[in-house]
């Protein structure tokens, strides 16, 4: 395959049929409705479905219904319409449903504006809808993790029976670089729990209903151990110089690439300072940030909300460590040359303690 | 089937599409869970042989309900798919998209499908979806212990409106059969009631029509029925199906909406996928030709290169299309290139800018907040982004008076009337492509091969391409006079 200039959110509708998606159900909102657009143009052409629903309550409710078919599906919002899909993501985890749902988040609370920001990780990560569930989601910073993470996605889904979110800002939407599809076109099998209309499924039932309570408890249960397995195995992250670093950073999608500018200048000016880029959210990379706790003096998040994944952050490192945080919202970005001078001025605090340490003065 | 001996002719029996023993139930399994004289037995029933006498229980799927017939799973022997409240008809959609040899059936009741899911019925109807809704509807949420429906009658008591129900506040009985028909899309509607026998046999007419236009791929039909709920209007069986009659008849009105069956055309035949082969090139992703390398940054060779360029303008001056070609152009060239909009309501009149870089490594950040050249189609963006540009740096200006505030020592500037240039070319629009060209000449970083590949690519029409490539190189000259003239030490550039 050839690389090829490309918005993100048009990678993600050519990966996602590349890896057998077959129906896609839409409702437009900025900034991501080049997804749904890419996908009324694309799926015709291969077969695919395409529907533009009446609101994204009834598209997340589409996409139970086609993954209840057996079909790759998937639907792509931001986030007041991931807030509308709360209540289908949750119906989608208790029938155990796989499908993929891109957040392209925008500002918020409420309309906020058309800007990018990181406000929906809690949604996303933590969920919104009611019950004992989980989505598994994944974060990529470029185009060609939008690409290369939409195909994962596809595959975690129907590993783990289960919604898988892509939790990308506006900007990686947005913006186009060099993109190269890795891997052939899928064909995915149908699904032997799948009600398609014919004689050998005519036995199957989706339902997310279990009125016995021990049977609902075995069913919560249920979820539960997939939930731990996904924590064993899906953990993803980038590292960056984290070996040696005093100081490391630590961020998500945009804020992740804008920190790996950070990390290089800091480098350059002699100072110990690495990046930590969680690549899933849920399952959190929780052993990834014990590990760099023996040897970090401080961990600074940096995130384009007031502080939300700085939350499981600080509960991965469970008081091991420091950890400074820095945002910036409203559409606004956190700054390269912002983050620089807060690492300036941690690693001067930090030496000026080292050195007070070594004169036997105590530090409080 | 136990043996009744020959004696008997079997009229009537058990439909096959309903279990003989419900086991999904936790009790009970040769009842089922509704109420004495409650109408969905009835409906389940007429349902049943409608599925048995149209021979498609193998392809058919039910999608049940929230309220009383949410276990309709318990019952019949069909693919089964339970929905959310008031949803089976946006999950009903998406199974028959994908599934168009199933006959898909959407189950409902009336404060399923009349209150919470008034929309996705609404917009399936609409779309004419190959579906069959069975509509049950009783006047009252049944399942929840008898709180108003949106079908509740007039003066009718319920638990939320325990004075009966006033129209002033509450308004009135919603017809969805009536309001259904006034859309284009739907082929078969008709409301039909279970108040006598003579009744339930047009009931089970209509049920078995209804299933039998989806069989046939005719779109979207649906039966609403007028059914009894003797526990909660607090009445005997006999008593409650006398009011379907005598009552509820009066506020819903028998009969046919809508029947376009006859003059109904199929919907078309699922198209044949393509084979995998084929769907990389009907995505349009390029497949590398061979022998010639991916166009990757790692491979190039030559002087290391970091350009970071910030394009800003008014919207329709075609400031994200050239960042585009520049970007694209480097990408052609072996660079690892970025393109970052600033985008905001898809508007003509407001600014617009986007951030560009262009490196012989891997781009850390695409945002350009330093930018090494600023083209400023505006005034604005002028004076939005001059004092951001690196020291060193150039800031090409669409306009031929530079504001002195602005002028810095550090900075070159090429300041001249763009617009006016491309008019003499023959287009103002053009103005765009006259910047890049001397933003080329500058930044030195891509050849004009790059470039004019670039524009073919993004630009569809070759009469503007022909244009675009002389505005390219008038660009060039240009900035190759201005050059000269700063190294006579004569430019602008004072640094």
């Amino acid at each position: 395959m050839h690389r090829q200039l490309m918005k993100g959110n048009e990678a993600v509708v050519r990966a996602a049929i590349l890896a057998g998606c077959r129906a896609f159900y839409g409702y437009p909102i900025t900034p991501a409705s080049e997804i749904t657009e890419a996908a009324a143009t694309l799926m015709p052409k291969v077969g695919g479905v395409f529907v533009q629903a009446e609101s994204e309550v009834a598209a997340v409710n589409m996409l139970y219904g086609g993954s209840s078919a057996g079909v790759r599906c998937m639907t792509a919002s931001s986030g007041p319409g991931i807030s509308l899909m709360q209540e289908g993501i949750s119906y989608l985890a208790g029938a155990e449903l796989p499908c993929v749902i891109a957040d392209i988040t925008r500002g918020g609370p409420g309309l906020g504006n058309l800007g990018s920001e990181q406000s929906d990780y809690h949604q996303v990560v933590k969920g919104g809808g009611n019950g004992n569930y989980k989505t598994l989601v994944l974060a990529p910073n470029s185009v060609q993790e939008m690409a290369d993470l939409t195909r994962l996605a596809f595959e975690l889904a129907d590993r783990y029976r289960n919604p898988v979110m892509l939790l990308a800002d506006g900007f990686v939407g947005q913006m186009m670089e060099p993109v190269e599809f890795a891997g052939k076109a899928l064909e995915p099998g149908t699904p032997s729990w799948a009600v398609t209309g014919e004689r050998e499924t005519r036995g199957n039932m989706i339902t997310s209903l279990h009125m016995k309570f021990d049977d609902l408890e075995r069913h919560v249960r249920h979820l539960e151990e997939k939930y731990r397995c996904a924590e064993q195995l899906e953990a993803r992250v980038e590292r960056s110089f984290t070996r040696d670093a005093e100081i490391v950073l630590v961020g998500y999608g945009i804020v992740g690439r804008i920190l790996k500018a950070v990390v290089a200048e800091a480098r350059a000016a002699g100072l110990r300072v690495g990046l930590l880029r969680p690549i899933t959210l849920y399952p959190f990379p929780t052993s990834e940030f014990r590990a760099i706790a023996s040897h970090a003096r401080c961990v600074v998040v940096v995130e384009m909300s007031t502080g939300q994944l700085v939350d499981d952050v600080r509960l991965a490192l469970n008081g091991a460590c420091p950890v400074e945080f820095y945002s910036r919202v409203g559409g606004n970005v956190p700054g390269h040359d912002e983050v620089m001078a807060l690492v300036t001025r941690l690693a001067r605090e930090m030496d000026l303690q080292a050195r007070l340490e070594e004169m036997g003065v105590a530090h409080a | 089937m136990p043996e009744i001996g020959n004696t008997y002719e079997v009229a009537f029996e058990r439909p096959k599409s309903m279990y003989a023993q419900f086991d999904r139930k936790e009790d009970l399994q040769h009842t089922t869970h509704y109420c004495a004289g409650c109408g969905h037995g009835q409906v389940h029933k007429l349902l049943a042989a409608a599925i048995d006498e149209l021979g498609i229980q193998d392809r058919t799927v039910l999608t049940s309900p929230v309220g009383c017939s949410v276990f309709a799973y318990y019952y019949f022997d069909v693919g089964n798919v339970q929905a959310a409240h008031g949803r089976a008809p946006a999950v009903a959609t998406a199974i028959e998209r994908s599934r168009p040899g199933a006959t898909v059936i959407s189950y409902q009741g009336d404060g399923d499908l009349s209150a919470i899911g008034s929309a996705e019925i609404l917009h399936a109807a609409n779309r004419g979806e190959n579906i069959t809704v069975i509509f049950v509807n009783n006047a009252i949420y049944s399942m929840t212990g008898g709180q108003m429906a949106p079908t509740t009658l007039v003066g009718q008591r319920s638990t939320t409106s325990p004075g009966g129900r006033n129209p002033a506040t509450e308004g009135y009985p919603l017809r969805m059969s009536e309001l259904l028909a006034t859309l284009e899309a739907p082929v078969y509607i008709e409301r039909v009631g279970l108040g006598d026998n003579r009744q339930i046999a047009q009931a089970r007419r209509a049920i078995k029509r209804a299933v039998e236009n989806t069989t046939k791929r005719l779109g979207f039909s649906m039966v609403e029925v007028l059914a009894p709920c003797p526990t909660i209007w607090k009445m005997s069986p006999v008593e409650a199906q006398r009011w379907v009659k005598d009552v509820m008849e009066k506020s819903y009105p028998l009969g046919v909406m809508r029947d376009r069956v006859k003059d109904a055309e199929p919907k078309p035949e699922p198209m044949v996928a393509p084979g995998l082969a084929e769907i990389p090139g009907l995505l349009g992703i390029e497949a590398a030709v061979p022998g010639e390398a991916s166009r990757s940054g790692h491979r190039r060779r030559g002087k290391a290169v970091h350009l970071g360029v910030r394009v800003a303008g008014f919207g329709g001056q075609g400031v994200l299309l050239l960042g585009e070609v520049l970007a694209e152009a480097g990408l052609e060239a072996g660079l690892e290139v970025s393109w970052l909009p600033s985008y905001g309501p898809e508007m003509r009149s407001g600014t617009s800018n986007c951030h560009v870089r262009l490196a012989s490594e891997p781009i850390d950040t695409p945002l350009v907040t330093m930018p090494e050249i600023l083209v400023a189609m505006n005034e604005p963006s002028l004076r939005k982004f001059d004092a951001s540009v690196k020291a060193g740096g150039w800031v090409i200006y669409n306009g031929e008076e530079f504001p002195a505030e602005l002028m810095r020592e550090d900075v070159h500037v090429l300041a001249r009337e763009f617009t006016r240039e491309a008019q003499a070319l023959g287009d103002p629009r053009v103005a765009n492509m006259v910047m890049l060209g001397a933003l080329l000449e500058l930044a030195g970083v891509v050849k004009a091969e790059a470039i004019h590949k670039a524009l073919t690519k993004l630009v569809k029409s070759p009469k503007w391409v022909e244009l675009d490539e002389r505005a390219l190189a008038r660009g060039r000259v240009m900035a190759r006079e201005e050059r000269e003239q700063v190294s006579r030490g004569c430019g602008v550039m004072v640094g």
